[in-house]
């Protein structure tokens, strides 16, 4: 698995192209493909800019206030950054064992957070792509149009998301800034009446979410040559799994599968990942590239997500998110899936088990229970790690005896991945650019492999006419001789 | 019951000058205490603007998303938005017009009349504070905000339009 085109042998001889960023998705990227005269695809590499403040930002602060603030990382998904805060300090509180309302509730905050975030990157994000090609209009590549040709598809996506966002709010406290988990427990249960609203809405949110099962399903049986091949590249997959192996994205250990299948560790505690894992600093990347201590950083690099999640577990404890798993395996065959596209699959499949482990906890009589908060033995030192809707989020800190924080250290789902879109990318050049001249179709192929992966890049800043796009061809003296300019109105001009 | 007036900010306070939305929310929110207007308006916060904050708008008379700007005229910009095609592809957040489409879509109706307020910022990462200019600005948007709300009126609000 010695990534190639990671570095051209001359690259002062070839024409650079750049994407920056990268579009829909979060915060900056950029691609860049270094091509000779033929437009030979020799190097490509996928920049993220990730914002490495958090530490800076965290350190310092009472722990107890850790929590919320951690919402504040990132506005696309601050409730698994407010979930594994609260995990890794309840050991400070020395809550070994929350109650059983606690647990539930946390549960019941991280599926409607992966209810949301998932229909979210399917309806909004990706099925312009899906429905209508890579390289079609890109005036119609877009939500909008998505809602004209699919208008039940698009009212579809639009309540799913505000159904998560419900149980959110219910659980959380407030629609953003929640405050709902904090170490030792959580502050509040469901009322009744909360627990009876997101009820009546709950069986339609299964219906629909099996169905879009269906639909990406469908896709890939209906066009298996571009399915299965899109960007596809072999790699290790890492993941928490339940402690009784099956699907479980909020507590577990960690197992780790190569590119065969075959199980390379398994039953990790995750209080211990610095003995697994490492990460690798790239002169040309500013986001970090984790590895697989025992296999080193050129073997063992991994992904993380829904298709690492799905293909890791040994089953689903939800029965119809159990009968799509097997649909996936049994389509992948005796290897796992390893194309890119299959993220799409295998998110919905998530998606439907996070909608029925919500019908679940709706009818537990716990999650409207009185007693919120465990402790114990203090602590000074705790790891969280939860299955965010990206992939495996860990938190770790240790806090002073004045209850300051006095190290933070956070590893996203994205930059777990990033070894893997820069292959992804790779393979997508490969497969798509040589040869050809570039065109915003296909410069949409190398964003749709990154886009798979649904990576959140750390910007919560929303702020008018702030992510401009810009395509240059440029050449060895960095003279610009061709380029494409896409801005925050989304129209497209030419660049001299 | 429904608030006939909608104030929808837009912002992350631990990103310097993306706070102006929120702060100004919770200057307006004392306000409208003050003024007794409560029941008319609903003030609702976000870090981003997405696909299911068309349910937000449903039965409004008036919306205005408060946003702040990289490059907006300073102090701030007043306009009006309407549901248009213009492909939103940057990003998971949503401009003020993708979801107005998005509106008409979901309801088959005509969306609600809906406005703008951008305030300028000059910095956004994380952990800062706001910027003196920004602050300036968030200053003159109250007034401005204010003037608003006294008169929360299509017509009005149309005739104060930069």
């Amino acid at each position: 698995m010695s990534p190639s085109l990671e570095t051209a042998t001359h690259p002062e001889n070839l024409r650079r192209v750049a994407i920056d960023p990268v579009s829909r998705v979060e915060g900056h990227g950029k691609v860049t493909i270094l091509l000779d005269e033929d437009n030979k695809v020799h190097q490509v590499r996928l920049h993220i800019v990730e914002f490495r403040g958090f530490e800076k930002f965290i350190q310092g602060r009472p722990y107890w206030e850790v929590p919320v603030m951690v919402q504040r990382l990132c506005g696309i998904c601050p409730v698994s950054h407010h979930l594994a805060a609260s995990k890794a300090l309840d050991a400070i509180v020395g809550a070994n064992h929350l109650t059983p309302t606690a647990e539930k509730m946390r549960r019941l905050m991280h599926y409607g957070q992966i209810l949301q975030s998932h229909a979210l990157h399917f309806f909004h994000l990706s099925s312009p792509d899906l429905l209508f090609g890579f390289d079609s209009e890109v005036s119609k590549r877009n939500i909008v149009g998505v809602a004209e040709i699919h208008p039940d598809t698009a009212r579809r996506g639009v309540l799913l998301r505000k159904f998560g966002q419900e149980v959110i709010r219910h659980t959380a406290g407030k629609r953003i800034h929640g405050t709902g988990a904090v170490p030792g427990g959580v502050n509040k249960s469901l009322s009744i009446a909360e627990r009876d609203e997101l009820l009546k809405d709950i069986y339609q949110i299964v219906s629909w979410s099996r169905d879009a099962v269906h639909l990406i399903k469908q896709m890939h049986h209906q066009n298996p040559e571009l399915y299965n091949s899109f960007g596809a590249f072999r790699a290790n997959f890492m993941s928490m799994v339940g402690l009784d192996g099956g699907l479980d994205l909020y507590h577990g250990h960690l197992r780790g599968r190569d590119d065969s299948g075959n199980i390379m560790f398994d039953g990790v505690d995750y209080q211990n990942y610095t003995q697994l894992i490492a990460e690798e600093v790239k002169n040309w990347s500013y986001m970090k590239f984790p590895y697989l201590k025992s296999l080193g950083p050129e073997k063992g690099w991994y992904r993380v997500g829904p298709m690492s999640r799905i293909q890791n577990c040994d089953f689903i404890s939800t029965p119809l998110a159990e009968v799509e798993r097997r649909d996936f395996i049994a389509y992948s065959g005796v290897m796992p899936m390893h194309a890119p596209l299959g993220y799409h699959w295998a998110r919905m499949i998530e998606m439907l088990h996070a909608a029925e482990m919500i019908k679940d906890l709706l009818h537990d009589t716990d999650i409207t229970g009185s007693e919120l908060m465990a402790s114990g033995e203090r602590g000074s030192e705790g790891v969280g790690v939860i299955e965010a809707p990206r992939g495996t989020l860990i938190h770790h800190y240790r806090v002073d005896e004045n209850d300051l924080v006095t190290m933070c250290n956070l590893i996203v789902s994205t930059t777990h991945n990033n070894q893997a879109m820069n292959e992804a990318v790779r393979r997508v050049a490969q497969q798509y650019l040589h040869g050809h001249e570039i065109t915003e179709g296909l410069l949409n192929h190398i964003e749709v492999a990154v886009r798979a992966f649904d990576p959140c890049l750390s910007c919560a800043t929303h702020a008018l006419g702030k992510m401009p796009l810009e395509v240059e061809v440029v050449n060895d003296a960095g003279e610009r001789l061709s380029g494409l300019s896409r801005s925050s109105d989304g129209s497209v001009c030419h660049l001299n | 019951m429904v608030a006939p007036v909608l104030l929808f900010a837009i912002g992350n306070e631990s990103r310097g000058d993306d706070a102006l939305g929120p702060l100004l929310l919770r200057e307006l929110n004392a306000y409208l205490v003050e003024s007794g207007l409560s029941g008319q308006v609903e003030l609702l916060e976000e870090y981003q603007l997405q696909i299911e904050h068309a349910i937000d708008m449903q039965e409004r008379e008036l919306v205005l998303f408060i946003d702040a700007g990289m490059d907006t005229e300073a102090p701030f910009t007043f306009s009006t938005a309407k549901a248009n095609d213009v492909p939103m592809l940057y990003s998971h957040a949503l401009a003020p017009e993708a979801l107005l489409k998005v509106y008409t879509q979901l309801y088959q109706e005509k969306p609600p009349a809906v406005f703008i307020l951008c305030i300028r910022g000059e910095r956004f990462e994380l952990g800062e504070g706001l910027s003196p200019q920004a602050e300036e600005h968030l200053e003159l948007a109250l007034a401005f905000s204010k003037k608003l709300l006294m008169n929360a009126e299509v017509d009005t609000w149309n005739g104060l339009l930069n």
